[in-house]
């Protein structure tokens, strides 16, 4: 959705922006990027609620970077408006805010609790405490064997460990983390959801990027969609699945006869079994149709929409908008 | 939770972990030996030179005369050289001629004696000189000289002359300190051209370990181009004091090394500290622009290929003040002096001739105005291109050769 808005009603808006009882971390709105005339971001909006885990999901190249780019004000938007913690200029807040980006980067000659504490230092903690400070992180983290080693001398693993510890250091408000996951192992992947958890229980707002839709699904309060630089969804994990209807799976012992035509347009067959989602009018005029027709259930189960599923029609229905509306704007 | 940090300090906290590493990287090291290049390849050129000359020695007129006139010839030269110096070129002693033999002078001067350039045959009171024109008419004077004091011509006497010596002339003294000017731009130009190299590579390098991005989230652009300028200024000052040190140190163990060159119009103590002055306005100023360069490139081929004409314009603004600096009060220098990139390299080489101290009041002004419009603007082009070149920024892509498709990210 692009939205133009002016200043004024940008700011009444921003005074008013607590969303059930909880202030927004970020809000943002109308946020548009252009690189040589190809816009990036195509009109964003965002409401992150203080303390929540927020997920940006999308599909490679959808915008996320440049949206979190954007609100972390490495980038400025050409268009729109951002408050991060109640600042415009995200830098006047950037002592409350951690950050890891995606394409992860530390001076390779540094010791490691030296790297954290620079980390910490750019954002206004003390070298001195960011050095005490990063030999407990990564004591706590199970490190500290590592602590005195060079970057270069550590795993990758090990180096992306570190370089989170190191947007943790200051005791920030936020944390926004650029595809967190990408790169860990299975065991280190479990941890960093642990320590996310962990960070939001004490009231830390988490705002991470990714592609990979289960870890969104397992932790995010609420997620937004980004698909060719515009968000078609952003709000709780449950009204996103609830966008697409429960997915109904049907096994018969007949392979044919009159029933059939009691499924949805959409069924479609895999063997004995039939896939398709769950009518507006419900289970029991099916249920009843597919008895009185002889189709021989064997098992029929009804499951709700995962976050991938819906993600997967969003995103899609966005993308084959954007591409009509491409090849419309072409004519 | 910690404390907004200003503009100032985070540019230090970036200054301060640069000027750490480069301190301790292998390239402090290349620095400091930086200076001992220029002085190892002029050895070596005043070496080879020296060589050359001696292989080809002084040009020798070649005597061809009844042996009695041969000796007479000798016996005068001899006389005469202690008054007049290199005027007279050595004589070698071709033939003595016996009465009625003939000799070819031309045939000579196509022989094997490769350092014969004229030929004196005849008499006496008729010497006749086979040459090249320029040559024959150079050693004319000479050779009528030393052939009238053979003949008994010359002078009876040679009257004492008093001497009474000044530390130097005029002439002597501006040549000496045009030496001085020409050591002191030399130093600047290495200097600048060292250091810009280094700070460009150290922000490439940067990109290249995808650190930007850390510092572009944490603290202003601004500030990390600050921070890198300032850290190599205070590399190189690091530097210079250690080369103050070495000189020093050298100078005790083997006499004064500043005593070749004529002390500066200004005086030594000065001369220094406006070099100081005038090598931190023009680093200053070349770093930002490089600074700004290495922000849009991402490669170490793209910095070279976008460095070039940085680097040409260091040489020009080189030149420039060097021919500038022996036309002292021309237009040519007044244009020197007023153009940002040349007028450090213009008025230190003013400072070794010159010694008003106003004019360098006024310039050092002008130049920190420059400097602050220059690091300003760098400063805006770094932030603006810094985070959106290359892999970093791969939403964008260059379109110099045609459209490229893009991606966000």
């Amino acid at each position: 959705m692009t939205m133009k808005m002016d200043l004024g009603q940008w700011q009444a808006s921003s005074n008013a922006s607590a969303r059930d009882g909880r202030p927004l971390a970020i809000k943002a709105r109308g946020l548009i990027k252009r690189f040589d005339g190809f816009t990036a971001v195509g009109g964003v909006d965002l409401s992150v609620p203080e303390g929540a885990i927020y997920g940006i999901l999308g599909p490679n190249g959808a915008g996320k970077t440049t949206t979190l780019r954007m609100l972390l004000g490495i980038i400025d938007p050409d268009e729109g408006h951002r408050r991060v913690l109640g600042h415009e200029r995200p830098h006047d807040i950037a002592h409350a805010i951690g950050y890891l980006p995606e394409e992860r980067g530390l001076y390779p000659a540094m010791k490691a609790y030296e790297a954290i504490a620079f980390v910490g230092a750019l954002r206004g903690l003390p070298m001195a405490e960011g050095r005490r400070r990063g030999r407990a992180l990564l004591e706590e983290h199970g490190l500290g064997y590592a602590a005195d080693r060079q970057i270069r001398q550590l795993s990758k693993g090990m180096a992306q460990q570190v370089q989170l510890l190191g947007a943790l250091v200051h005791d920030p408000r936020l944390i926004v983390l650029d595809e967190p996951f990408s790169g860990l192992d299975a065991l280190n992947q479990g941890k960093l959801e642990q320590m996310i958890r962990g960070l939001a229980a004490k009231g830390t707002t988490v705002i991470f990027s990714t592609h990979v839709i289960a870890h969104a699904e397992r932790m995010c309060d609420e997620v937004a969609i980004i698909a060719g630089g515009k968000v078609p969804f952003a709000g709780p994990v449950s009204v996103a699945r609830d966008r697409i209807p429960p997915q109904v799976r049907l096994e018969t012992r007949a392979t044919d006869g009159a029933w059939r035509s009691a499924l949805p347009a959409d069924a479609r067959n895999e063997g004995a079994f039939w896939h398709f989602s769950l009518p507006d009018s419900g289970a029991e005029p099916l249920l009843r149709a597919l008895i009185e027709a002889e189709a021989g259930i064997v098992s029929l189960s009804i499951e709700r929409a995962g976050l991938h599923d819906a993600f997967v029609a969003i995103a899609g229905e966005a993308a084959a908008k954007a591409l009509a509306d491409e090849k419309e704007a072409g004519q | 939770m910690t404390g907004r940090l200003s503009t100032f300090s985070a540019a230090r906290v970036i200054a301060r972990r640069d000027f750490t590493a480069i301190l301790l990287s292998r390239s402090f090291i290349f620095f400091l030996l930086g200076p001992l290049f220029p002085v190892l390849v002029g050895a070596m050129a005043g070496g080879i030179g020296a060589k050359v000359q001696q292989s080809t020695g002084r040009p020798e007129l070649g005597i061809a005369m009844q042996a009695g006139d041969v000796d007479a010839m000798l016996q005068a030269r001899e006389t005469l050289v202690p008054r007049s110096g290199n005027a007279i070129p050595p004589f070698v002693v071709l033939k003595r001629l016996q009465p009625g033999e003939s000799f070819d002078p031309q045939a000579a001067l196509t022989g094997k004696e490769t350092n014969l350039a004229a030929i004196a045959t005849g008499t006496l009171a008729a010497p006749m000189l086979t040459g090249p024109a320029g040559r024959i008419a150079a050693w004319e004077g000479p050779v009528s000289m030393v052939a009238a004091q053979a003949l008994g011509d010359g002078p009876r006497t040679w009257p004492p002359i008093a001497l009474s010596s000044t530390a130097t002339s005029k002439a002597d003294q501006r040549r000496d300190r045009l030496q001085t000017a020409q050591a002191g731009q030399m130093m600047l130009f290495l200097l600048t051209m060292l250091l810009a190299g280094m700070v460009l590579s150290n922000l490439v390098e940067e990109k290249g370990n995808k650190i930007i991005e850390i510092l572009a989230a944490a603290i202003p652009m601004d500030a990390v181009f600050l921070g890198k300028l300032f850290a190599m200024l205070a590399v190189s000052l690091v530097g210079i004091g250690v080369w103050a040190l070495a000189g020093a140190g050298i100078s005790l163990i083997a006499g004064p090394l500043l005593e070749d060159l004529a002390a500066p119009a200004v005086g030594w103590p000065l001369f220094l500290t406006l070099g100081a002055l005038y090598f931190s306005m023009g680093y200053l100023l070349i770093g930002s622009v490089f600074l700004a360069i290495g922000s849009m490139a991402t490669t170490v081929r793209e910095v070279q290929t976008l460095s070039m004409p940085a680097t040409m314009l260091q040489l020009i603004v080189f030149f420039i003040a060097s021919f500038a600096m022996a036309r002292p009060g021309t237009t040519i220098e007044l244009a020197a002096i007023i153009f940002p990139f040349s007028s450090p390299f213009a008025m230190l080489a003013r400072a070794a001739q010159d010694a008003a101290l106003w004019p360098h009041v006024a310039a050092i002004a002008w130049q920190a105005l420059c400097v602050l419009l220059l690091v300003r603007g760098g400063a805006k082009l770094f932030r603006a291109r810094v985070m959106q070149s290359g892999p970093a920024g791969g939403a964008r892509k260059r379109r110099w050769f045609g459209r490229r498709k893009q991606t966000a990210r």
